[in-house]
């Protein structure tokens, strides 16, 4: 009795989804950290307060009241619950602006992993795949590009291209796209030493189809935690080069270009120093949990990195 | 060994080469040409600029031009900035203890924070101590640092009027340049309180440079250490009847520091690119602010003479910590 | 008194799913001079036993005992710095890896003079000459070139006898080896179990084998403690033990041996030794077992001595012929 009632739960759990088992195991992992829940739940937060921007600001962020200039927070002995983080130098509500802030940066993490995650993806797997010259080449490629240090590369990008968001993140995607290259290849590297590989090929799979379908998901875990950690990197180079005045330009709210815009205030007005970098640092701590948290489900064989 | 390091040093070849187009691209690739990015606004009439093309050589195909800038960088050559009309290098040499002088406070302070702080949350695993350093670094490792460098100011320069918001050493102060740190030259100089300046003006800027360094080297030094103290030599160790003391700061610390030491040296590249904000909050005259202000100058010579400079550092350290990494591991160095 | 004396030692491990028992109360007594073999299967808790004694296992670990005294000294008493003056002294162990137990980053001289070192002071020129003495002890070829190898340069079998030599540098009363051979290829394994005999007659120091392979408990041991799933089954000499086992489980395994086979194919002990999750109720063998009856299903049995000291946990031991003594059936019990 009990032994056929056993071989029934057994069948079932064989029987269930494996792609829903293995989402069920990656959740039970993930959630018993704390910090990464943390951190999702803080993600969520700003991607919602990026969406709602408009909704949910008090004011708009390019709005100018010459009556209230450096206003400090409300709480604040001058402040006004009409600013609750005060105004900034030209009276524009700093609560408002931070808000609207989350979108540039939001975005600039999504575009700039985006970019380097394809172009790595891609480099990586003609590298790990195809071996010989390709390899060779495209990895002195990265050789060169890692030689920089990459605040400084992307600097000199920004020089070329002219200063701008725009400009700003394709510089930090080219900056970025190295380590999703190594990692790529490495991992392909492995994979396309199992016998699964080796199987396929012998069936008759093209490189393309060996390449997307038979080995690529296979290198995806270490992949998705490196997109995580680089949407924070991402976000922290961009305020960066906002703050060297290479970034986005005033009067856009990005986090970086006000730290940038506040720094001869830094006697007169706290806040307009503290919020936006404050902004920056909670932003940047958010993926990086999420990002510790998605390792550790993923792969236990990545803590150490 | 010798194979391995002979290997290593030809791979630096192509990677210097690919290093040096990318500088000598730059200037290229900079929409207009050069002389007109040197004229600035200043109008300037066709023969003067057909001069200056021919003498900074930009009138030759690219190929030679390449050729010229690969035979005067081997005479160490880094061309002339546009502005202040001195040798690249002579700039460069100038500048460089400045920086030196601050990565090498910044990485001892990093280390000796980083290193024990590891360690001890690696021995004392999910003590409050260790959950504290966790989301102490991992803070520290998401900081935007010349948020940090402003802060500091602000609190510590501004509010508690403690410390010098920027420069290296006080204006009242005054002597030779000997070996180009602060520290050690105004306690040549002798000059009372000299010293303390030179400290004082040092603390924040390290402070805020070391942060980054030091909260991965943390991380890096705890999981290090985790993994050692499971091994059985550990217990090897403890069944000899050795001290704790012994076992941890020994035998586990020393297979723990293999995998730290290359963090530790990949931590100069993060500290060059940190150098750049760190340096233009506190205005510090070393090479990161160099390059912004070069930048920000349109002093194109500077940053492509700059960019190959720095790129050269970051691969030497590259090597060395290497060579380092095979000195510190028995079973690379007698394989 | 005997050298070492363990009676109702108990371990417990701290896990996510609640507290395991690793080790179930046992009691092992060696004396001085004395081959003790400790034969089970892996899960037994034969090296968690002797690691709780060395006092190395991990803090998850609560160790509770009547008494577990060597030599005098109560181990459990001892502050970890009295403790620690013995250990590796008088009380030594080696482990089954040798390829990982010793340090990489060490060379051979250094990890073997640093014993000496700690425990027995002398001048560096005395310890080196006391190492290559070691090292030819153990039977290492060209001893003064080797303190300058490191492990990794040097073979298992190599890496064992390094081990063997700093175990045995402070001339200790007691040797613990934790299956010391297991990890050897098959050649090795023979010369390595020679060594450690060849020393213990040599020093006269007592041994504690650890083992699951009752071919070794055969050529080696004076007396012999069976453990199952973490507690004695059975505790005996060799000689008589393997004469007539009393346990079904010494039992089964001494017929898995080749050398006593009877029929082509080697008899198994069907099933598994239970884990944290699926000990039975009553003998934790009877899954198992081939006589089992009701009895063994209601009740654990205790560990009792026959008139000549030969002790079994079983509700009906085993007689010379291989059948049970006393009937498994409680009605029958009850009826006689």
């Amino acid at each position: 009795m009990s032994a056929s009632a056993e071989t029934t739960a057994t069948a079932e759990t064989e029987g269930a989804p494996p792609r829903r088992q293995a989402l069920a195991d990656f959740w039970f992992y993930f959630s018993e950290n704390r910090g990464a829940v943390g951190g999702l739940v803080l993600v969520v937060l700003l991607i919602l307060m990026a969406i709602g921007a408009d909704l949910i600001a008090p004011h708009d962020p390019t709005q100018q009241f010459r009556d209230h200039l450096l206003i400090p927070p409300a709480w604040q002995e001058g402040g006004t619950w009409a600013f609750p983080l005060g105004t900034d130098a030209v009276g524009r509500d700093l609560m408002s602006r931070l808000i609207h802030g989350a979108r540039f940066s939001l975005f600039v993490g999504l575009i700039v992993v985006s970019i380097s995650l394809t172009v790595g993806i891609s480099l990586g797997l003609m590298a790990g795949y195809f071996r010989g010259w390709v390899e060779a080449a495209i990895m002195r490629v990265m050789d060169v590009i890692l030689a920089f240090p990459s605040l400084l590369l992307a600097l000199v990008l920004v020089a070329i291209l002219g200063p701008g968001l725009v400009n700003a993140m394709i510089a930090i995607a080219v900056v970025l796209q190295p380590h999703f290259v190594r990692l790529t290849r490495a991992q392909v590297l492995s994979v396309a030493a199992q016998d699964y590989v080796t199987a396929s090929r012998t069936v008759g799979a093209g490189p393309l189809r060996l390449m997307v379908i038979t080995i690529l998901p296979n290198c995806m875990p270490p992949l998705i935690v490196q997109a995580t950690l680089s949407f924070s990197t991402a976000i922290l180079d961009a305020a960066a080069l906002g703050f060297l005045g290479l970034g986005a330009q005033p009067p856009t709210p990005e986090w970086g270009t006000m730290l940038a815009e506040a720094r001869e205030f830094i006697t007169r007005a706290w806040w307009v120093v503290t919020f936006p970098g404050l902004a920056i640092l909670v932003t940047v701590l958010a993926f990086n949990l999420m990002g510790d948290g998605l390792r550790d489900a993923l792969d236990p064989k990545l803590k150490r990195t | 060994m010798l194979s391995f390091l002979l290997r290593r040093v030809l791979l630096l070849i192509p990677t210097f080469l690919g290093v040096s187009v990318v500088a000598f691209g730059f200037i290229r690739v900079l929409p207009g040409d050069p002389i007109e990015l040197l004229a600035g606004e200043r109008s300037i009439s066709p023969e003067r600029h057909a001069e200056l093309m021919a003498r900074y050589g930009f009138d030759l195909p690219l190929w030679d031009q390449y050729l010229k800038f690969l035979t005067n960088l081997a005479s160490g050559d880094l061309g002339t900035s546009f502005v202040t009309r001195r040798p690249v290098l002579d700039e460069f040499l100038t500048l460089f203890p400045a920086t030196l002088e601050l990565g090498l406070c910044a990485i001892v302070f990093a280390v000796a924070v980083g290193l024990p702080a590891g360690v001890l949350a690696g021995v004392k695993r999910r003590s409050w101590f260790d959950q504290t350093l966790m989301t102490v670094s991992l803070t520290g490792y998401s900081m935007p640092i010349f948020w940090l460098g402003l802060l500091a100011i602000m609190v510590f320069s501004g509010w508690l009027g403690l410390t010098p918001v920027s420069g290296r050493i006080s204006v009242m102060y005054y002597f030779d340049n000997v070996t180009g740190f602060m520290l050690i030259d105004s306690l040549l100089s002798g000059q009372e309180g000299a010293f303390r300046s030179a400290a004082a003006h040092l603390i924040l800027p390290t402070v805020v440079l070391g942060t980054i360094p030091m909260a991965v080297i943390a991380r890096q030094t705890r999981s290090a250490m985790l993994e050692v103290l499971g091994e059985d030599y550990v217990r090897t160790a403890r069944a000899k009847g050795l001290p704790p003391a012994r076992v941890i700061g020994l035998h586990a610390l020393r297979n723990a520091l293999i995998p730290v030491v290359t963090t530790i040296g990949l931590q100069v590249g993060v500290l060059l690119a940190g150098a750049i904000l760190t340096e233009t909050i506190f205005s510090w005259p070393g090479i990161g602010k160099w390059m912004v202000d070069s930048i920000s100058r349109r002093d194109y010579s500077v940053v492509q003479g700059g960019l190959l400079l720095i790129a050269a550092i970051v691969m030497l350290v590259n090597l060395t910590v290497d060579l380092l990494y095979g000195l510190i591991n028995p079973r690379v160095r007698r394989r | 008194m005997a050298l070492l004396e363990i009676n109702n030692l108990s371990v417990e491990f701290k896990t996510a799913h609640g507290a395991f028992r690793a080790v179930d109360g046992i009691d092992l007594a060696v004396e001085a001079g004395q081959v003790m073999a400790v034969v089970g299967e892996s899960g037994s808790g034969k090296s968690v036993a002797m690691l709780a004694l060395m006092g190395l296992l991990p803090w998850t670990a609560t160790v509770s005992a009547d008494s577990l005294t060597f030599d005098g000294w109560d181990m459990l008493a001892l502050s970890p710095r009295a403790r620690r003056r013995i250990i590796g002294k008088d009380l030594a162990m080696i482990f089954q890896e040798p390829m990982t137990s010793l340090n990489p980053c060490f060379t051979v001289g250094f990890q073997i003079t640093e014993s000496l070192k700690t425990h027995l002071g002398g001048t560096a020129s005395e310890r080196r000459a006391r190492a290559v003495e070691l090292l030819g002890l153990v039977g290492i070829p060209a001893p003064e070139k080797r303190l300058s190898a490191f492990p990794h340069q040097l073979s298992g079998g190599m890496n064992q006898r390094v081990m063997i030599a700093m175990a045995i540098a402070c001339n200790p009363r007691l040797l613990i080896a934790d299956e010391p051979t297991t990890a050897l290829d098959v050649t090795i394994q023979a010369q390595i179990l020679d060594l450690l005999l060849d020393l213990q007659k040599k020093t006269g120091m007592a041994l504690v084998l650890i083992t699951h392979d009752m071919a070794v408990v055969a050529e080696t041991a004076d007396a012999v403690s069976v453990q199952y799933a973490g507690q004695v089954v059975e505790r005996d000499r060799v000689d008589s033990l393997f004469a007539a086992p009393r346990h079904p489980y010494t039992h089964a395994l001494l017929k898995a041996l080749p050398e006593r086979a009877t029929e082509r194919h080697l008899p198994t002990i069907p099933g598994v030794v239970p884990g944290q999750f699926d000990r039975p109720k009553g003998c934790l063998f009877h899954p198992r077992c081939a006589f089992a009856g009701d009895l063994c299903r209601a009740e654990p049995p205790r560990l009792l001595a026959d008139a000549q000291g030969r002790a079994a946990r079983c509700h009906g031991p085993l007689d010379a012929a291989g059948q049970p003594t006393a009937s498994r059936d409680l009605a029958e019990r009850a009826a006689s």
